[in-house]
């Protein structure tokens, strides 16, 4: 009874939150909005007894919604709701596909015979969803991850627009690196 | 070895986190109160509580064009999460909630502050408050890395997430003996989480006060009282990590886990007087460049230590 009651307020908080997303002004309700968003979804994640996931979604979502909203500001047009804009663009075309897909998916989540099982709940179903998941594929995962990190920092390397030969001379034989910032560790 | 209170636990620990936080808040007003000659050890003493009965009724201020919402909500989420953050913390053998995934909770938890000082400076649409709220931001990019690593060492070292397995696993040597880098980080993290001390740049005075230069009336006092709370609770939460939880001799259990936050509490006021304001620009680079290595050598020690014994 009270985990329909929780479902359901997360089921369309999580709803009525995405929404608000694309319909208020400023860039920073925006994003705020979206993670009230994410909060909601990771109500329904804790109500499957997956503490660690849910409370890692409010976790990383904090910070990445923080994070974005730097962007948001710095490059979306309307950064404090002082100009009129709006989110949506192509609105008769996306109704369609975001239509289509939602029906595909209801229609999915009702059709498919769900697999049931008569085994008691795993006591850390963390650990079981983990297993199940990437179990045989840790290798992949793993690999993944390492490509994933080795791509963020040569993005970051090849963005920055000093590097070492800007600190340190074109010999790099400076002793003391050349920054336009102050502070830090050897200067 | 740690139960979980029934519901009133809940109603207490506000209580218990308010008085360690006005009782830390008295001592830094003293200590300001000898180094800076004001009135008197004895008018210091009541001063922050005095200064709360003030802003109290004191009459709010607006800024023109504020984002009402958001500025509020940024002081009123971080207020409970103050709070919150501490519902894994044991006294002794008690807490009010001794959850699977303690140490992720109480993360997650002081992450609000990110949110929460970033909002309060947005919201006032005031060009100092701006300021503010960013430095917190690149504050938290700082800290919160080996922030992170120093709780996952103390949870490696436990080889669970719950508190009370942490706690148990400090039996009879404590974290802090062999994790001593993991320690120092910490309690690091606890300054800049919650911009006090040297890492209160982001409500420095340099600019007018920061995120909350605009705040007044109860919004100020909110977001004040937040701030102890977040750093009580951060002192609070380094002594089921790292200094043994509720052991100790004669002493009942709950009354060693208050004499110990008491004393990290009262480590941190004094970081807090003797060491100038750090610049987020500078412990940025400290942090990432020193302070993530060092502290992954600290976890690669402890996994080491742990897959040996």
């Amino acid at each position: 009874m009270w985990t329909q009651i929780v479902f359901w307020v997360c089921a369309a908080g999580a709803v009525v939150t995405g929404v608000a997303v694309f319909r208020v002004d400023s860039m920073a309700r925006a994003t705020f909005a979206l993670l009230a968003s994410f909060f909601f979804a990771a109500g329904t994640i804790l109500l499957l007894n997956l503490a660690y996931l849910g409370m890692l979604v409010v976790l990383m979502m904090i910070m990445e919604m923080v994070v974005m909203v730097v962007f948001m500001i710095m490059y979306m047009m309307n950064p404090a709701g002082l100009m009129p804009m709006t989110m949506v663009h192509n609105r008769k075309g996306s109704l369609a596909i975001a239509g289509g897909v939602f029906a595909a998916l209801a229609t999915g989540i009702l059709l498919i015979p769900w697999p049931t099982s008569d085994q008691p709940r795993p006591a850390d179903p963390t650990r079981a969803l983990g297993e199940a998941l990437m179990g045989s594929k840790m290798l992949v995962m793993m690999v993944l991850g390492l490509c994933l990190f080795a791509t963020m920092v040569a993005t970051v390397v090849l963005a920055t627009h000093r590097g070492r030969y800007d600190r340190y001379g074109d010999g790099l034989r400076a002793k003391r690196p050349d920054d336009p910032v102050r502070g830090g560790l050897d200067r | 070895m740690v139960d979980e209170l029934p519901w009133w636990g809940g109603l207490l620990l506000p209580v218990v986190l308010a008085a360690l936080a006005a009782a830390t808040a008295s001592g830094d007003a003293v200590l300001h109160d000898r180094a800076s000659g004001g009135p008197g050890p004895r008018a210091a003493v009541t001063l922050p509580l005095r200064e709360a009965g003030g802003l109290l009724v004191q009459q709010r201020r607006r800024t023109v064009g504020a984002d009402v919402l958001l500025a509020r909500g940024g002081a009123l989420a971080l207020l409970p999460a103050a709070v919150l953050a501490s519902l894994v913390t044991p006294l002794g053998r008690w807490a009010v909630a001794d959850l699977s995934i303690g140490i992720v909770w109480f993360n997650a938890m002081e992450a609000v502050a990110w949110a929460a000082v970033w909002l309060v400076g947005w919201g006032a649409n005031s060009a100092y408050g701006l300021v503010g709220g960013y430095r917190f931001i690149a504050q938290g990019l700082a800290y919160e890395l080996p922030h992170m690593f120093a709780l996952i060492t103390a949870a490696l070292g436990a080889g669970s997430l719950r508190v009370a397995d942490v706690v148990a696993a400090q039996d009879p040597v404590w974290f802090v003996v062999w994790m001593p880098v993991a320690f120092a980080v910490y309690l690091l993290s606890v300054l800049a989480m919650s911009f006090w001390g040297p890492f209160d740049q982001p409500v420095g005075a340099d600019a007018a006060g920061g995120a909350s230069a605009e705040l007044s009336g109860v919004d100020r006092l909110v977001f004040v009282a937040a701030r102890w709370l977040l750093l009580t609770s951060g002192a609070a939460f380094a002594v089921p990590l790292f200094l043994g939880g509720g052991a100790g001799p004669v002493l009942p259990a709950w009354l060693w886990s208050l004499l110990k936050t008491l004393a990290v509490l009262a480590l941190l006021v004094w970081v807090k007087r003797r060491i100038p304001a750090l610049r987020m620009e500078r412990y940025q680079e400290i942090a990432w460049v020193v302070l993530i290595p060092v502290t992954l050598l600290q976890a690669l020690v402890v996994a080491v230590v742990v897959l040996a014994r």
